[in-house]
């Protein structure tokens, strides 16, 4: 589980993010959702470390991720997996190394293990026979998939999605956050992703953090947001016309 | 100052938290491959050019009769060694490897692998720029040796095909009055220049904020810090190592 707790932080006396406490329980697709410029980012790069928040707390199963020592602030770290918004694949290496490079640089693993590892994940998110590939030769889809590999390949409990539809076709959007639901239950990891795909939220949203305007306005779940009655979620839900029809259907 | 300060800081972190000494090894073997390897050809180029030149111009600028044209001979190889193999090529260098390496990680920057490798708990600094500055420092003087020679050869070469001086004045030249010192100042100066074009041209990608332009933004800034950095440290290394 994490915990976060009055979390805030500002650029150049900007507040991006203010006073956000949240919990994010195992086995559940926990989804940040907000406009553009809200801060849900923010609050990502906050959790993962790539910030550091001015205030507040980020418990790792009751371990300070902030403040913790440099032990374990890196056992931590090496729990993380993360798929960044573009796939974040290094250029240099082919999907299988791309997959192996966590295990190469993190575990004492035989080359004849992290093998079993790369072809289980490989073939977990469906990209078998693809293990020669350079990133610059498959889609943008394909891509999300190995990065989905890369960030599960050392058995990562935590598992951190920036925008995993963007760029994609919504076929393809949908298979993501299937894959990623159906990863989240099968291993019982903590998955929190940002987006702002209505079709996410109404598909996996199992538990839904809101931010608006730097603060967390609602959370809740799928089935609740559309009768939330805070007129900003509703502008936010309800943008498009076929979320309108839908609300005046159900 | 600021960013100098950030430039210290950045060189403190190489040897923060660092992975294993076997992935060090693997990487850095294969830096010197991209940056020793792959610039033996400019550098051959280049090396070979200036010595015929510099042959040239001395003979040009030789007008009295009193003096002996082996001296010809005696100033290229002077030159060549102790300027023109170090400083020439460093500049060269950076123009290759500097850019390289900014592009490259200013690239990794602005497609949020640096992040990737910081997510996984890695020292991004010390995994992605350290074998670098390393391979920098291991390749480069055997570069400005292998200059230094090609640029001898470039002068000879020059006598050969050219009359300005006959080959045996010119190897005569190259014989008189040789101080091995020169040697040791020239590599001195290498590992120097290496030092500072890689970690300068690395500090410069690293922190790339932005897009494909601020990518093309930090190699030319890469390249031309380089240059200047060369320069002054020249001309430090000269006063301190001459005197």
């Amino acid at each position: 589980m994490i915990e976060i707790s009055n979390i805030s932080k500002s650029f150049d006396g900007n507040t991006v993010i203010e006073d956000i406490s949240a919990k994010f329980e195992p086995g559940k697709t926990s989804l940040i959702i907000g406009a553009s410029g809200s801060g849900k980012s923010v609050l990502l790069k906050n959790m993962v470390g790539l910030l550091k928040p001015e205030t507040g707390a980020i418990l790792y199963n009751g371990r300070d991720f902030i403040n913790g020592n440099r032990d374990t602030i890196t056992d931590i770290r090496r729990e993380i997996g993360m798929l960044f918004q573009g796939g974040a694949l290094f250029d240099s290496k082919n999907v299988e190394q791309n997959i192996k490079f966590p295990l190469d640089i993190l575990t004492k693993m035989s080359e004849e293990e992290k093998m079993d590892r790369v072809n289980f994940c490989l073939q977990r998110v469906k990209l078998e026979n693809t293990n020669n590939k350079m990133p610059s030769e498959i889609s943008g889809g394909m891509q999300k998939r190995v990065g989905i590999a890369r960030a599960i390949v050392n058995n990562s409990k935590y598992l951190f999605c920036d925008e995993p539809n963007s760029g994609l076709d919504p076929q393809t959007s949908i298979q993501i956050d299937r894959l990623l639901q159906e990863i989240t239950d099968e291993f019982q990891i903590t998955t929190i992703i940002v987006t702002h795909d209505m079709n996410s939220v109404m598909e996996i949203g199992e538990y839904i953090l809101f931010i608006c305007n730097s603060q967390k306005l609602w959370e809740g779940n799928n089935q609740d947001i559309i009768h939330s009655g805070v007129q900003e979620l509703d502008d936010f839900v309800f943008a498009n016309n076929m979320m309108r029809k839908f609300r005046e259907m159900s | 100052m600021r960013r100098i300060g950030q430039y210290i800081i950045f060189l403190g972190a190489l040897f923060r938290n660092p992975e294993s000494f076997r992935t060090y090894v693997r990487l850095v073997f294969d830096e010197c491959v991209y940056i020793g390897w792959n610039s033996i050809l400019l550098v051959t180029l280049t090396s070979i050019f200036i010595g015929a030149v510099m042959t040239l111009q001395t003979a040009y600028n030789i007008v009295s009769p009193f003096i002996p044209k082996s001296v010809i001979g005696l100033i290229v190889r002077e030159t060549t060694i102790s300027e023109l193999a170090p400083t020439i090529t460093a500049i060269v260098f950076a123009g290759k490897i500097g850019s390289s390496i900014a592009g490259n990680l200013g690239t990794m920057r602005i497609t949020e692998q640096i992040d990737a490798l910081e997510v996984m708990g890695i020292n991004s600094v010390s995994y992605l720029v350290l074998p670098k500055i390393v391979a920098s420092i291991i390749t480069y003087p055997l570069l400005v040796i292998l200059a230094a020679f090609l640029g001898i050869f470039g002068g000879y070469l020059a006598a050969e095909f050219t009359s300005v001086v006959s080959p045996a004045d010119f190897v005569q030249g190259l014989k008189t009055m040789f101080d091995p010192y020169i040697i040791a100042f020239a590599l001195i100066k290498s590992v120097v220049f290496a030092f500072a074009i890689s970690s300068i041209s690395a500090y410069m990608g690293f922190y790339t904020k932005g897009g494909a332009l601020e990518v093309g933004q930090a190699s030319t800034k890469a390249v031309t810090m380089s240059c200047i950095a060369i320069l002054m440290c020249d001309f430090i290394l000269a006063k301190l190592l001459l005197n």
